[in-house]
């Protein structure tokens, strides 16, 4: 009996693991950043439609791709976080920027609409601080005098899980203030000194919009898809830039990235007059010479694929398609640092 | 005293025919013996392994930090240094306002259905309560956010606030903004969600109270009240001890109902209205995300303490119950 289970369990075994490798051979398999996977998803969902490739993407997060990527399980990692140049060195790794997008600060103020608040870097990191802590502080309302702000506790909102949107708003933060720089510095996950913390950017749009007075920072999608009030930040050029696709792309053509050995560059606080200064970039991380090749070749296919043929895609999701010079330049890195 | 009454309604053993014993059923008896002797032992072997495995991948943290880690209060990604002990105080608090809640409302809601309520009810209520506990966590999280935070942070807080926030001693509970996320709200969510698992547990011995106790009672004059005091709860005291550590080992380990109406903060604070961050939603949250050995170490070791202190908590609760019992004298 027990002999005879034995053996139609083995068999079981068998045809699992037969229909697992049959799929996974023609499967292109990545995770990591979710702030990606929406476009990803939709991306290949059409690119299936158009050549019978699939990809298996799982959004567990940048961190959680890099370690995937750095254990080869995947063909590729997503991160919103570069690696360094000297890692991918060690680690016989490249990487690529894919789309591009936004952290956006967004608050909830009675009487005040989307697009009316402005800020500026050092005061984003006050309020992070949790040194300015009413809403009715000089310092904000010397910066919006129109706006009647009451006088109200500040509650601020940011991410408990670790995440390349908090990579990307704590680098700005630590580029515009010192003492953040010197206090908390940067990660995907920081020790914050104030506030609450809502998991993934659902979370905190959920708190931003459940609690009175309150702040937060999501991508620049949840902003538009639960209509919150988000505010202008003052750029490195001194104007106030609302977060759209324009200024995101402003930000992305003012960087200087044939200077970035392996795209190593993150782009907040960007030179340019109309750039939105907290725009943040997907790297995508793959082995320059992988495991399986005719996989990682697959993933080139697609990659090149959603280059060209995508960006339409891209932008009706509100992302934020890469500059064509960058595209090239894109193209050229993988012909002379993927070989394969 | 309660015990001979049984004892006397069983039938005595011998009046049972002896029969001789069978080889083969010797056998049988050994081998049973092995099969429910492995079930009991698994679980032991898997307590233990569980254990013993998170202590392992803890031990980095433990190494590096020593006891730092149980009292601190930093918890830094950045600087790399980890501290639990604001964890372990949202654990412990959101999980005590919820057994203050559940027990004396389960208790109700059990000695209602045992002994009040009409019988055509019983099987219609008691099947509710059961579905209740059927409910994914996440559901009640979500209730929670989009319906109990902005009442509480309308109606319950504010008052909390201006009336209980300057007293004395206790109004450094009460301090803080009317957020409607924080450790009450939790505390007070993760209460409705263990009640189902307390009464279900309560309403099942209750009902097996032997009813000529009960009738024995009644015929002496006592009130309901009176019946329930001195014949059902003291009759099945252990049984319910035993559905409230159940509860209680759902509270301490509850994440996802608690991640979305604690707010998750790492600063410390006493404030019941501030968020805090409990063991199980910090590694729930920061797991995957974990970039550093001492980090994901830490939250390994996070999760034994979590057990440590789910054992204290139990090991507690059972010495409370026999000094109880001696008191009692039995």
């Amino acid at each position: 009996m027990t002999k005879r289970m034995g053996i139609a369990a083995a068999a079981f075994g068998a045809v699992l693991f037969a229909v697992a490798s049959v799929a996974n051979a023609a499967d292109i398999t990545g995770a990591g950043s979710t702030f990606v996977y929406p476009i990803l998803s939709k991306w290949s969902a059409d690119y299936n439609q158009q050549t019978g490739d699939k990809l298996n993407y799982q959004s567990i997060g940048s961190g959680g791709g890099i370690a995937q990527i750095k254990a080869a399980t995947v063909d590729f990692g997503a991160s919103d976080m570069p690696m360094k140049p000297e890692e991918l060195k060690d680690l016989g790794m490249g990487q690529f920027p894919l789309v591009i997008g936004g952290v956006v600060p967004v608050v909830n103020i009675e009487g005040v609409k989307p697009g009316e608040i402005k800020f500026t870097g050092p005061i984003l990191a006050d309020i992070y601080l949790g040194k300015i802590v009413n809403w009715n502080d000089p310092a904000i309302a010397k910066l919006n005098p129109d706006l009647k702000l009451p006088d109200g506790k500040i509650t601020v909102v940011h991410r408990s899980d670790g995440s390349g949107t908090t990579f990307n708003w704590v680098n700005y933060l630590s580029k515009v203030s010192d003492e953040w720089k010197g206090k908390v510095g940067e990660g995907t996950s920081v020790s914050w000194p104030a506030g609450v913390g809502g998991k993934g950017n659902e979370g905190v749009a959920a708190y931003v919009n459940r609690i009175a007075n309150s702040i937060g920072y999501v991508e620049y999608a949840y902003v538009l898809q639960n209509k919150m009030t988000y505010g202008a930040v003052q750029n490195k050029a001194g104007k106030f830039v609302k977060p759209d696709n324009e200024s995101f792309q402003a930000a992305a053509a003012s960087a200087d990235w044939t200077k970035a050995q392996d795209f190593y560059l993150v782009m907040t606080d960007a030179p340019g007059d109309k750039a939105y200064p907290v725009t943040a970039t997907v790297f995508i991380i793959m082995y320059k010479q992988p495991k399986d090749a005719a996989r990682s070749s697959a993933a080139f296919k697609f990659f090149k694929w959603s280059l060209e043929k995508g960006q339409k895609q891209a932008t009706e999701l509100d992302y934020v398609p890469l500059p064509d010079t960058l595209a090239k330049q894109i193209e050229t890195y993988w012909s002379t640092e993927f070989k394969s | 005293m309660a015990y001979n009454i049984i004892d006397v309604a069983q039938p005595a053993r011998s009046d049972r025919a002896e029969r001789p014993r069978l080889l083969s059923d010797a056998a049988g008896d050994r081998l049973f013996h092995v099969v429910v002797a492995c079930a009991a032992y698994f679980v032991l072997l898997a307590l233990g392994a569980a254990a013993l495995s998170m202590a392992w991948g803890g031990k980095l943290a433990f190494q590096t930090f020593g006891w730092r880690f149980f009292y601190g209060t930093e918890w830094d990604p950045v600087a790399r240094r980890f501290a639990a002990f604001v964890p372990i105080y949202g654990t412990l608090v959101t999980s005590l306002i919820a057994m203050i809640i559940a027990i004396p409302v389960s208790l109700g809601i059990a000695v209602f259905l045992t002994e009040v309520c009409p019988r055509w009810a019983r099987g219609t209520v008691g099947t509710a309560i059961e579905l209740l506990a059927g409910i994914p966590s996440i559901i009640y999280g979500m209730w929670g956010l989009f319906t109990f935070v902005p009442f509480m942070s309308a109606h319950v807080q504010p008052w909390m606030i201006d009336h209980l926030g300057p007293l004395p001693l206790i109004g450094a509970l009460f301090d803080g903004a009317p957020m409607g996320i924080g450790m009450l709200t939790a505390g007070i969510i993760l209460g409705i969600m263990v009640i189902p698992f307390i009464t279900a547990v309560m309403r099942d011995v209750f009902s097996v109270v032997p009813p000529t106790l009960k009738e024995s009672a009644y015929a002496l004059g006592c009130t309901k009240w009176e019946v329930v005091k001195y014949i059902v709860v003291p009759y099945t005291r252990t049984a319910v001890l035993g559905g409230i550590f159940l509860g209680l080992g759902r509270a301490l380990g509850e994440t996802m109902a608690v991640t979305s109406v604690l707010g998750n903060a790492r600063t410390p604070s006493l404030s019941l209205m501030e968020p805090g961050n409990p063991i199980a939603a910090a590694i729930a949250n920061e797991f995957t995300d974990a970039d550093s050995d001492p980090y994901l170490s830490s939250l390994i070791a996070l999760g034994f303490v979590l057990f440590v202190v789910t054992f204290i908590a139990l090991a507690a609760a059972k010495l409370m119950l026999q000094r109880i019992a001696r008191q009692k004298g039995e």
